[in-house]
């Protein structure tokens, strides 16, 4: 976490910086985290979708990537994989 | 002539909203707002009504917005953005500035109570704008209490499952019908769960000229008392079981976007979340019974309105 | 206000102040008016409804559904770049109560007519201050108009100091409610091509900008909300300057000299009062008499509220013995009503000051009379002679 700014490095209440919340890594919410066996993915991209991150990266080959900065553990791409490629394990387990 | 696609691969890559933001784990509301900032083309302006939207996503110093994005208050998000709408035009007749199309996100909060009067005035003038609300059935910000969205019989803080009064005791309000009885051109239903489907309804409300305005059902496991990771099975349900009818009116025509011929039983959707779980109890069958017969009216009525009863 | 001797680039006309000020906007050639029609502050609205329809200003007219909408959509116009104006009165400010804090806080450039008019209860459609006063707190620049033509030069000189890059601030531009916004008055307006030399077009500062995308408004917690704050006080005492610097630039174009103190006889007065408003003329006419008999009475005036001219009020005042301050509005329970309040706060630190006393006059459209300020003068002398004031608070007019 950075040092807290001065009043004189203020003037109205706006965020310049597009998007800069990737600096905010709330990978630490989660006490389950979702593991995604690559040998099974059809690379249907519902997961990409339905990650409310979005924690999920999309690839050029439409392949997918867990973001494990930003993932929070919901369990929603486990749930939702049709081939049950994503398992949701303990944090800190393996 | 809006882009429609057929396959969730043809939905943009782009993503105009960052992580980092600090909406609950499972919640409903990224899902449409990704989906809205790919199917809305060109140069965008959003504003966002006070909420869970607006407060998790732009703790300063931080925002997840990578376009430009304005707060003012809780109420006014559609007067706040008819305003923008009203400037960008005279900027645009007088300095040739290019206009941004103008989205709104409110929460049912925000739209169906508190920000009615704005909402109500914006489509009666006319304004250029598309109006989203991401509906989670209660005042979830500020603690899960209710509002002119709860669903007949949910529990909530301000309708809790009491002894006497077994959660909210009122129907939920119908925003689309509000919206058509404006005269606006288009409007529509969304649910996270059908992608393809919620993507095209935004890209046609946005290709059209004049307020449109969509309903966006939201699920939220912590005010639902749900598993985070069933918000988008639950979302399904909705459909399925007709509670959230997917269906769009565009001048003058309805088209039911899901039939749902064989309904599941409202019970499976129901069982699903903590705040319906009094309702599966023999003494509030009489309001269980009620919800029934609500979403059952709601369904033959936009069944006829369609041209399909 | 000296009388303008120069009347090149400009024309006599006689109107009414909502017309006036109408007219005004239309010169400023803004880009978005969203307001709401309430008494007396209608001919405003209807006026320049009259100028876009029929294609004399080219502005967006958002005719909102109530005054709560009308500063909302004002704000938003104002962060994407537009030149905006507003009009109101009374409940319809009471409505926007909740959006003045945010327009300030959000550095808009919103210009803003008060047709000042008493708050309810029980309704009334005529002349109180208290609802200027009412908003007081919430950083917006605040400026007195005592006749017609002050309500059209501050409406104009309002858009440049509100869109100074030194200020970004909104501005309320007050007129009393029935006796300016509908009495008929004589004023100069400066031609079409003179305004637009003083006026030039708003550049905004961070515009909404696809290009440059930026997030307005967002969460500030306990970290940052402080410094925030911090940071609009200290820019809100800037001020003061640019609207001097704008005061003597618009007597290059119009002749007409203003100050935020006016002060008359003041110079060798013993007493004083303190009035804001149109009934400072009367304030004046009655100052003059009593001054023509060799009595030694001042008037003081403020075309400037916000920010209050402390220093200026105070260096006019030097030597004044007693003060009545009057205040058309009422502070229930406060020590004083709101302007007493403001005056006493700015001498509370002054090692000389005059005795102060709180008169309450004219709520609700009730006329000033020669007779209500002679007795203000009166008891003024009396307490400069006892070198206290009998009473705390005089109420000049009512039964």
């Amino acid at each position: 976490m950075s040092k807290l700014l001065s009043w004189k490095d203020l003037s109205a209440p706006i965020v310049a910086e597009a998007g800069n919340s990737v600096l905010y890594k709330t990978g630490g919410w989660r006490a389950l985290k979702p593991v995604l066996d690559q040998s099974k993915c059809i690379k249907c991209l519902l997961c990409w979708f339905y990650c409310p991150e979005p924690a999920i990266k999309r690839h050029e080959d439409d392949s997918v990537e867990i973001d494990y900065d930003y993932c929070k553990g919901c369990g929603i791409c486990a749930n939702e994989c049709p081939v049950k490629a994503i398992a949701m394990v303990e944090e800190g387990v393996g | 002539m809006a882009v429609q696609i057929k396959t969730l691969r043809e939905m943009p890559r782009e993503e105009l909203f960052a992580p980092g933001h600090r909406l609950c784990a499972g919640c409903g509301i990224p899902q449409l707002v990704r989906t809205a900032l790919k199917a809305v083309p060109g140069p965008k302006v959003v504003v966002t009504a006070t909420g869970c939207l607006e407060v998790a996503t732009t703790i300063f110093p931080y925002t997840s917005w990578r376009v430009p994005w304005v707060h003012n208050a809780f109420e006014n998000a559609a007067a706040t953005a008819a305003g923008i709408e009203a400037a960008f035009k005279a900027l645009e007749k007088k300095r040739g500035v290019k206009r941004p199309k103008v989205i709104v996100f409110g929460g049912d909060g925000g739209t169906f109570d508190i920000g009615f009067q704005a909402l109500s005035g914006a489509l009666e003038r006319g304004h250029d704008l598309i109006y989203i609300c991401y509906d989670n059935e209660a005042y979830m910000n500020t603690g899960i209490q209710r509002s002119g969205a709860t669903p007949r019989g949910a529990a909530t803080t301000t309708s809790p499952a009491g002894k006497v009064i077994p959660g909210k005791p009122e129907r939920k309000k119908d925003l689309i019908a509000i919206a058509i009885a404006h005269g606006v051109r288009y409007a529509a239903t969304l649910n996270p769960a059908y992608p393809v489907d919620m993507f095209n309804k935004i890209a046609k409300a946005a290709s059209i000229e004049g307020p449109t305005v969509l309903h966006y059902f939201t699920p939220c496991p912590t005010g639902w008392r749900a598993d985070p990771a069933k918000s988008i099975e639950i979302a399904r349900l909705a459909v399925l079981t007709r509670v959230w009818p997917l269906y769009e009116y565009e001048d003058g025509v309805y088209r039911i976007n899901v039939l749902v011929k064989s309904p599941r039983p409202i019970e499976d959707y129901l069982k699903l979340q903590g705040r319906f779980a009094h309702l599966l109890q023999p003494e509030n069958r009489w309001m269980l019974e009620q919800l029934k017969r609500d979403v059952e009216e709601n369904w033959n009525r936009l069944l006829k309105l369609a041209g399909l009863a | 206000m000296a009388v303008a001797l120069q009347l090149k680039g400009q024309r006599r006309v006689g109107m009414t102040g909502d017309e006036a000020v109408a007219y005004a906007v239309k010169q400023a050639d803004v880009d978005v008016v969203a307001a709401y029609p309430i008494t007396p502050q209608t001919i405003i609205v209807e006026r320049i409804a009259d100028y876009v329809h029929d294609g004399e200003l080219k502005a967006s007219y958002v005719a909102v559904e109530s005054e709560h909408s009308a500063l909302s959509a004002c704000v938003g116009a104002s962060l994407a770049g537009a030149r905006v104006f507003t009009a109101t009165s009374s409940q319809g400010l009471a409505l926007m109560w909740e959006i003045m804090w945010i327009a300030s806080a959000m550095r808009t450039t919103i210009v803003m007519a008060l047709a000042n008019r008493a708050l309810s209860a029980p309704i009334n459609i005529h002349c109180s201050h208290d609802d200027a006063y009412a908003v007081r707190d919430a950083g917006w620049i605040q400026f007195f108009a005592e006749n017609v033509q002050e309500a059209y030069d501050l409406t104009l000189m309002a858009f440049r100091v509100s869109e100074d890059k030194r200020v970004l601030f909104p501005s309320i531009v007050n007129l009393d409610g029935f006796i300016l916004s509908h009495g008929l008055e004589p004023l100069y307006v400066l031609e079409d091509d003179v305004v637009r030399e003083f006026l030039p077009p708003k550049e905004p500062v961070n515009p909404i900008d696809p290009e440059r995308p930026m997030t307005y408004g967002p969460l500030v917690l306990f970290d940052y909300y402080f410094e925030f704050k911090k940071a609009q006080a200290e820019a809100f005492k800037s001020v003061y300057p640019v609207i001097l610097e704008v005061f003597r630039e618009y007597e290059k174009y119009s002749g007409r000299k203003y100050e935020p103190v006016k002060a008359y006889g003041v110079e060798d007065a013993d007493v004083a009062v303190l009035i804001l408003g149109s009934s400072a003329g009367t304030a004046r006419y009655v100052a003059r008499r009593l001054r023509s008999k060799g009595e030694k009475v001042g008037v003081v005036s403020l075309t400037l509220y916000r920010p209050f001219p402390v220093s200026d009020l105070v260096a006019k005042l030097k030597g004044v013995k007693a003060l009545v301050v009057m205040d058309r509005s009422y502070s229930f329970g406060s020590p004083g009503a709101q302007l007493f309040m403001d005056v006493a706060a700015a001498f509370a630190n002054e090692s000389e000051r005059p005795l102060l006393i709180n008169a309450i006059y004219g709520l609700g459209g009730r006329d000033l009379l020669p007779e209500h300020v002679e007795e203000a003068f009166r008891k003024a002398q009396e307490a400069a002679r006892a070198g206290k004031f009998e009473e705390r608070e005089l109420w000049l007019g009512v039964r």
